[in-house]
């Protein structure tokens, strides 16, 4: 009897489990349901044209260059700024802040990690662009680097939690065998601990990264949004999260334009998958040192 | 002593780093909480909207989030739990196993905006449900599943081995000993992820924009079937689709007040309920 029920469970823990896998094949399939198409009725080589000019009376065109360069710039802008904030963050609050520290800086980045990126991206919208508008004496403040600084500021947390989580499992040893040589506190972080724990950092700036080029709302709110070729972080950008934010409520289903923005939702996803899988990888051969 | 004071130096400025942080986040808040406050009133939470947000009140929008909310958690939280049960207690190594922990990995890496077109694909297209709470619920769902399979696990992975090998020792099946022993002592962890789920369902906007939002709609949902407007959505539609952005803007904040409250309220329990039961029970 008691086999019985038990065997049903496990087959039921073992459905609820397999649901993430379902969950998965089922996105990559529906993408590519509604994307396909496009390859015989456009042409897959059509992608890679350098405009985006999707609604036109005379030819539209469905270059993916321009939304996926923008994502790029705002992306590795957003990585220049996140990553000295967030290393730094990790090392202080791993290293070098009291306990007291400690107990306040962790909950306050939990929040920052919690606050909605819509409300980042207002944030942005009605202080940070007029600043950014002043400071650079742009004629709008609606650029790639509002929308990385804005990036940047949500990626933090994870680069943070991520990096601190390597930091702190360097063996002590490492710390005292360093301290005992007479190396100073800095010496030991930068010369014995960082390095030891790099690794990790790296995979948390990959998560981040990843964060960030699948951010929607904050870069569609602030960004701007011309789908020009451009690689000045001053510029309008647009990039692939907030063209298929933007472009997907007033599409026909089914239409050219409809199967072009689930192509940019595929390279999108291409991308966040590979960084995702790598950084995990690297975690993983880390923890396992 | 020249060289003490490079050391102070430079620790001073990776302290400087860290506090700047804490001061940009700390305006932001502050900047939010002093302008949205002015516009708070009772009327404010239970008014309809009128004139597309300009007046009124956001009623509709914090209801359209809890049913929501509400749907998500009804679907992701028994998946959750049982998905990490079954990682924890049950799974073997091997294939099985491997395929569900990279599909979790990229689950939680899917950007929002690409769980708003699968949804727009699989329910409100193929499945036919519309753009309605239902598509955008199953959405959230599958979005939040990660972060409660994630943190569940890891309540269940700190209960002692010697809880479970004691009472499989006194001849308890698997499932007595998971349901007897050891889930009593994680649920208190594996609520808390899912509580963390709860606030980040409510301020997601990307999934619900293709699935469910409803740009302007002063009126109560009648069934599942029914659009609904959401706060996220709403405050990016009064942010920057509304005809006269300016003169909305203490809308704008008063909305984006409300929404920081109800995430930051799930957060904030989510931390002090891990807190006090980290505490509370010492192995």
């Amino acid at each position: 009897m008691n086999t019985w029920k038990d065997k049903a469970i496990h087959t039921i823990l073992v459905g609820a489990a397999s649901t993430s896998i379902l969950i998965v094949l089922l996105i990559f399939v529906f993408l590519g349901k509604e994307a396909f198409p496009f390859i015989w009725e456009v042409g897959f080589g059509d992608l890679f044209r350098t405009k985006w000019i999707p609604v036109s009376f005379k030819e539209e065109i469905f270059g993916l260059i321009p939304l996926i360069t923008g994502s790029l710039l705002v992306t590795g802008v957003a990585t220049l700024i996140m990553i000295p904030f967030g290393v730094f963050g990790a090392i202080y609050i791993a290293e070098l802040g009291t306990d007291t520290e400690r107990s306040f800086l962790k909950p306050f980045i939990e929040i920052l990690a919690g606050i909605p990126s819509v409300v980042i991206g207002f944030f942005g919208l009605v202080v940070l662009s007029p600043i950014i508008k002043n400071l650079f004496g742009l004629n709008t403040g609606l650029t790639g680097l509002t929308g990385a600084i804005l990036l940047a500021l949500m990626a933090i947390p994870t680069v943070i939690t991520v990096s601190e989580d390597a930091i702190q499992s360097v063996p002590r040893a490492y710390r005292e065998a360093s301290l005992a040589l007479g190396a100073t506190k800095l010496q030991t972080i930068f010369r014995v601990i960082v390095p030891a724990a790099l690794p990790g950092i790296i995979a948390a700036i990959m998560l981040g990264m990843g964060r960030v080029i699948g951010e929607t709302m904050a870069v569609l709110m602030v960004t701007g949004n011309a789908a020009k070729l451009t690689l000045n972080p001053f510029d309008s950008v647009r990039t692939m999260t907030a063209t298929i934010a933007a472009e997907m409520g007033e599409v026909a289903f089914g239409s050219h334009h409809y199967q072009a923005l689930f192509w940019v939702g595929i390279f999108l996803l291409t991308m966040t998958f590979g960084l995702n899988v790598v950084a995990q990888k690297v975690l993983r051969k880390y923890q396992m040192r | 002593m020249k060289f003490l004071n490079k050391e102070s130096l430079i620790i001073n400025s990776v302290r400087l780093v860290t506090y700047f942080i804490v001061v940009v986040v700390g305006y932001l808040l502050f900047d939010i909480i002093v302008k949205g406050v002015p516009t708070i009133s009772w009327s404010f939470l239970t008014d309809l909207p009128r004139k597309s947000g300009a007046e009124g009140g956001i009623y509709p929008a914090i209801i359209g989030t809890i049913y929501l909310v509400f749907g998500a958690i009804v679907v992701a939280l028994p998946l959750g739990m049982a998905s990490a049960i079954y990682l924890s207690e049950y799974a073997m190594r091997g294939r099985l196993n491997q395929g569900i922990r990279l599909a979790i990995i990229t689950l939680a890496g899917v950007p929002s905006i690409v769980f708003g077109l699968f949804g727009l694909g699989l329910f409100v297209l193929f499945f036919g449900f519309g753009a309605s709470i239902l598509a955008g619920s199953l959405t959230l769902s599958f979005m939040i599943l990660p972060t409660i399979i994630v943190s569940s696990e890891e309540a269940l992975q700190a209960v002692p081995m010697g809880l479970r090998e004691a009472s499989l020792a006194l001849g308890a099946t698997k499932w007595q000993t998971v349901y007897k022993s050891v889930l009593p002592f994680a649920l208190p962890g594996m609520f808390t992820g899912s509580i963390l789920g709860i606030g980040r369902a409510a301020g997601e906007t990307a999934p619900i924009l293709l699935t469910v939002a409803a740009f302007f709609l002063p009126r109560l949902p009648s069934s599942i079937f029914d659009q609904v407007m959401a706060l996220p959505y709403h405050l990016y539609v009064l942010a920057t689709q509304h005809p006269d952005t300016e003169k909305v803007l203490p809308m704008q904040y008063g909305t984006a007040l409300v929404l920081i409250v109800i995430v930051v309220f799930f957060n904030l329990t989510a931390i002090v309920l891990r807190n006090h039961f980290r505490k509370k029970i010492q192995w």
